[in-house]
């Protein structure tokens, strides 16, 4: 088998769905105590122990919220587009239940971003809302997991919704570049990127290594939840097998 | 991988990357109607269009605010550090608003090329302090101004 050569072996380990949820079970503890740790330490740091901003006061510590919660929105819906690859190219079940079960996910960290943003918006810019390049394609972002999430529950057959969703998510991933580079290509009230992996933070240590905790919480929860989903569909999909009926008789 | 594979492995960068330039073109044509608000420079330029509503976005000059003792009319300036444009405002100002702040404003131009605002945005940068910062900083002169290059773009 030549194709061995570049694809690892747990790249087809998880095309089986059983492995896949017994791996899941294994990490899940361990996710879950680094969630709690992270969110819980993240929080407190960022609310009680950071320092207020020279312009703003308190009421920019809603950034450690609206940024973890903005980045993981996207992450999620690259992490979707790429499971809708994998599945449409591989026919792997597993991925069509991993793009399936991030959607909801992600577009709850999508409203999150956007309500947290209008929040902050209303008193900092003097308004709820603006139809700048960044607001605008957020708001396309949260569409397009609402598009993913109605085609799968829309269409009754399950490798059939698979495909559609897939070639939607793949379709919308043109839409992660633009909102990321907005605040650069064009003139926007959204002010351009605060943390990024490449640059130096544009606040001072004591303000964005809460910041970095809390990203990495919400990238931990977003994990969390996504097995949990993930583990719910499999059992679903796979229960007329045996090694499912062996499990739910053992409890 | 085998052929099927790889067939629909070409079809998944043909959808990605199909949708991608076809985007690309598109925001490219449209690359003036995006942008949220006009600079100084522009407007004197005359690219922005008149008789119409549109937003112009500069920093406020230091020093330029008039306000109206007995209402709420305002008066400012507004800079790209190249061309400066006068705004009039009633109204309530965002919390941000203050000389050297960056700020969009939406109105008409009138026949004296003065912005008549129905609305004053507070644009924020990207860079946060601690006030002890900001006020060292601003002691050594080394306070940083991006606002100033985006509104020169």
């Amino acid at each position: 088998m030549a194709e061995k050569k570049w694809i690892p072996r747990w790249f087809y380990q998880l095309a089986s769905p059983r492995w896949c949820y017994q791996i899941t079970g294994k990490l899940l503890p361990w996710f879950m105590g680094t969630t709690l740790l992270l969110l819980l330490g993240g929080t407190v740091w960022a609310l009680l122990f950071a320092p207020a901003d020279y312009q703003q006061g308190n009421s920019f510590r809603i950034i450690y919220l609206h940024v973890p919660a903005a980045i993981l929105a996207q992450s999620a819906y690259m992490l979707m587009a790429v499971a809708g690859a994998v599945g449409l190219i591989w026919k792997m079940k597993v991925a069509d239940m991993v793009l399936k079960s991030a959607a909801p996910i992600g577009a709850s960290m999508a409203v999150l971003a956007l309500l947290t943003g209008a929040i902050w918006g209303k008193p900092t810019w003097g308004s709820w809302w603006v139809w700048d390049a960044r607001l605008t394609s957020m708001l396309i972002l949260f569409f397009l997991y609402l598009g993913v999430m109605a085609l799968n529950s829309a269409i009754e057959n399950e490798s059939t919704a698979a495909q559609a969703s897939a070639v939607l998510a793949l379709v919308g991933l043109v839409n992660i570049p633009i909102i990321k580079y907005s605040v650069e290509w064009w003139n926007t009230l959204h002010q351009p990127a605060t943390f990024t992996l490449t640059e130096k933070p544009a606040m001072p240590v004591e303000m964005w290594l809460p910041l970095l905790v809390m990203v990495i919480g919400f990238y931990c929860f977003f994990a969390v939840s996504l097995m949990q989903r993930l583990r719910n569909e499999i059992i679903w999909r796979e229960r007329r097998t045996g090694w499912v009926r062996e499990l739910l008789n053992k409890q | 991988m085998t052929p099927k594979r790889k067939q629909r492995l070409f079809l998944v960068l043909f959808i990605v990357v199909g949708v991608g330039i076809s985007v690309g073109l598109t925001l490219f044509a449209l690359s003036q109607n995006i942008n949220l608000f006009y600079s100084p420079t522009q407007i004197a330029a005359g690219e922005a269009p008149q008789d119409t509503r549109i937003r112009a976005g500069g920093m406020v000059v230091e020093g330029s605010i008039k306000r109206d003792p007995d209402s709420l009319f305002v008066s400012f300036e507004i800079t790209d550090y190249d061309k400066t444009v006068t705004v009039e405002y009633v109204g309530i100002l965002p919390d941000l608003f203050r000389e050297g702040q960056g700020i969009v404003a939406q109105g008409s131009m009138n026949e004296h090329g003065v912005l008549d605002a129905v609305e004053v945005l507070a644009k924020h940068d990207e860079n946060y302090m601690p006030p002890e910062v900001a006020e060292a900083l601003a002691k050594a002169g080394k306070m940083p101004m991006p606002e100033g290059q985006e509104f020169n773009k």
